[in-house]
């Protein structure tokens, strides 16, 4: 075996440009589809045009001063702002692509946002959005950034609103100072202090005077009223973000973006370099009529499937090495677990390597062998990513059991769980376990491959 | 002729068979080759004689009968070259030497380039080569574990004249010197010069095993037939192919 895998690994050193163009090929159609997976861009760039006068950025609220342009920063800091001056400029920069959308602040914004806050009856604040539409996804993405950030904006404004109108329940049930437009600073006595007020009047009354009653009422009045307006407080806080979220990942990946992005990346190119490699080499055999001659006793079939596997795999775990270090070192992934990710290389490598026999042995040229593995991996992959909730449940189980029946989604489990830790022994059994079918289907093929 | 039918059996066929289906290509085949022997396999196409070959050759399976060889190995050289087009001459001596398990695997090698010719295209890659020094490649490569019996399929099929001529007379010297050599040929004239005996195969059956000029008494002679290939044409349309 080991004379005919010298042999392979001559031929393919005498073939740079093909080995060239099957791993550029490989690692390029990958990290393409494993960033295209991944991503919208990260943050979108969206052009920013504020009209408010600097002049009216302020807003009053109760009797303090607010910067309303403090808020703008909420809605930078999911998009790459491009700061333009005027609404056409901002319109401008979407139709030419320069921004996916553009946010405009029209220059009536805090004039509406200060009515709203005194119920003058304005009108509310509107700001308004632009969206690039020649692409629904990129779209729905930009869309879906903005509405978040903008989201955020307006629950900032709303808990100052509720802070201050929290100040303002505490000063008329404990009594304070507090500042209004025009009359300046004004003293207000609170319910509790009113309460003691009547308390001691009443007390200094004669027993049957007709007033006691009255102002027994008062004072019962000013304690409900303050003990009613005390517990309000925590209300109004909880208005401001009414429902909390507490996150848990209960199947599926932990992983970051960038590393789902690289893990794609990293299978896709081991399983188009395994399985063009075992296809072709396989075929090879029989295009240059050596099959026969060699199984007529200097190798059995099973030594040829095991020595094209080996070829196939050995191949495909080098170079998935390479580039999972490389990949690592860009990502920060923690290398402290490399010994796992070569375990998955390896039983991946195998897997995809033992497919590509049985593909080759099926098909029996090379060229109808290649066109074989590259029409039947795209499909593998695609159906291996399709994600839970993306289509119908019922579809959705036909898609896992036809995908666990390829090594790439175990592949990509495997290299999941490696990375960002998780269970690990199923995809590897899984892979094990793909790798023999295959190899023992490769093996049949072989029966009739002369 | 005589002296070879005496020389010591090679190998034996006995009764093979061989079935695709409800197709027999191969129906109870049995015949001899002796040490030094030149046997020519010819029949129309589809009569069996490439498959014939290779499980004799033991690259196909019979589905009945069996093939035994009296010592010494089986040299196996198929229609097409088979050999890999990105290695040099050398290195596919090499390769199959060591897949035959040749105990001096550069010696082997040595000695095959000797006797091919090809020692100064040693290091071509063999897909650079005319299809007759591929050929020649191929036969060397069935003669490494120096066998004591020779298979060819079809060995002067894509060669010209000299290079057939140069083949028959290395192949001549193969048998000289006791390696029986049996090949199948739809070259009747060569058949008739370069064999000791001749089986003719028709639709699976072994219709004839004898000499050229057995085969021409057997139709009647000159007066029915003028030549071999014309005896040969004779003799299967009398059995009906």
């Amino acid at each position: 075996m080991r004379w005919l895998l010298l042999k392979d690994l001559q031929i393919l050193r005498r073939s740079p440009l093909l080995v060239g163009v099957l791993i550029g090929y490989s690692i390029v159609v990958s990290l393409v589809a494993g960033a295209a997976l991944s991503s919208g861009p990260s943050k979108p760039t969206v052009a920013f045009a504020n009209l408010v006068p600097r002049e009216k950025s302020q807003v009053a609220l109760g009797g303090r001063q607010v910067d309303a342009t403090k808020y703008a920063g909420k809605l930078f800091a999911k998009v790459q702002p491009i700061r333009v001056k005027t609404r056409a400029e901002a319109i401008a920069k979407v139709r030419s692509g320069e921004a996916l959308g553009a946010l405009v602040v029209p220059a009536d914004v805090t004039d509406k946002l200060q009515g709203t806050l005194g119920l003058s009856g304005a009108g509310r604040p509107t700001v308004e959005v632009y969206f690039n539409a020649d692409n629904p996804l990129k779209r729905q993405f930009v869309q879906d950034t903005i509405d978040s950030t903008l989201a955020d904006a307006n629950q900032a404004i709303s808990a100052e609103v509720l802070r201050e109108a929290a100040r303002y329940l505490n000063i008329i049930v404990a009594g304070g100072k507090v500042a209004l437009p025009i009359v300046g600073s004004v003293d207000i006595l609170g319910l509790r202090n009113a309460q003691t007020i009547i308390d001691a009047a009443r007390a200094g009354l004669p027993a049957n005077a007709p007033e006691r009653a009255a102002l027994a009422q008062v004072s019962r009045f000013a304690r409900l009223a303050a003990d009613n307006l005390d517990l309000s407080k925590p209300i109004l806080a909880s208005i401001s973000s009414p429902v909390r979220v507490q996150e848990h990942v209960v199947a599926g990946s932990k992983s970051s973006l960038s590393a789902f992005a690289a893990e794609a990346a990293v299978i896709g190119s081991m399983m188009f370099v395994a399985l063009l490699l075992a296809a072709g080499m396989l075929a090879l055999e029989r295009e240059e009529n050596a099959f026969g001659r060699l199984i007529r006793g200097l190798v059995t079939r099973t030594a040829l499937v095991a020595e094209k596997v080996t070829l196939a795999a050995l191949a495909a775990f080098v170079l998935t090495t390479v580039m999972l270090g490389i990949l690592g070192g860009l990502l920060g992934l923690d290398f402290a677990r490399s010994p796992l990710w070569l375990v998955v290389l390896a039983l991946g490598s195998l897997a995809f390597g033992a497919m590509g026999v049985a593909i080759g042995g099926a098909t029996r040229e090379v060229r109808s062998a290649s066109l074989a593995a590259f029409v039947v991996s795209l499909p593998v992959a695609a159906l291996a990513l399709v994600p839970s909730g993306a289509v119908a449940s019922g579809l959705y189980d036909l898609i896992r059991v036809v995908s666990a029946a390829f090594p790439f989604r175990p592949g990509m489990q495997a290299l999941d769980a490696a990375i960002s830790g998780g269970e690990l022994l199923v995809p590897l059994a899984h892979l094990a376990a793909l790798a023999l079918v295959f190899s023992a289907l490769a093996r049949l093929s072989l029966r009739r491959f002369a | 002729m005589t002296s070879v039918a005496s020389a010591p059996v090679a190998l034996t066929a006995d009764g093979v068979s061989k079935a695709y289906g409800d197709r027999r290509a191969l129906q109870g085949v049995s015949f001899s080759a002796h040490r030094g022997e030149r046997i020519a396999i010819i029949g129309p196409n589809g009569a069996g004689k490439t498959t014939l070959l290779q499980i004799l050759a033991g690259s196909l399976k019979p589905s009945g009968g069996s093939v035994s060889l009296e010592g010494g190995e089986i040299g196996w050289v198929p229609q097409q070259p088979a050999l890999y087009s990105k290695l040099s001459v050398a290195e596919n001596l090499r390769l199959f030497a060591r897949l035959e398990r040749c105990p001096d695997v550069e010696a082997t090698v040595e000695r095959m380039l000797d006797q091919t010719g090809l020692r100064d295209r040693a290091r071509d890659e063999t897909g650079s080569l005319s299809g007759g020094n591929r050929q020649r490649v191929n036969v060397a490569i069935g003669l490494l574990a120096e066998p004591s019996v020779l298979l060819l399929d079809e060995p002067t099929s894509s060669l010209d004249p000299r290079q057939r001529e140069r083949l028959w007379v290395f192949v001549s010297g193969l048998a000289e010197a006791g390696t029986a050599v049996v090949y199948a040929t739809h070259n009747v004239a060569e058949a008739e010069r370069f064999a000791d005996r001749v089986l003719v195969l028709a639709d699976g059956e072994l219709l004839f095993s004898g000499s050229p000029r057995e085969l021409e008494r057997t139709v009647g002679g000159d007066a029915e037939a003028p030549d071999f290939e014309s005896a040969f044409v004779r003799f299967l349309h009398d059995r009906g192919h």
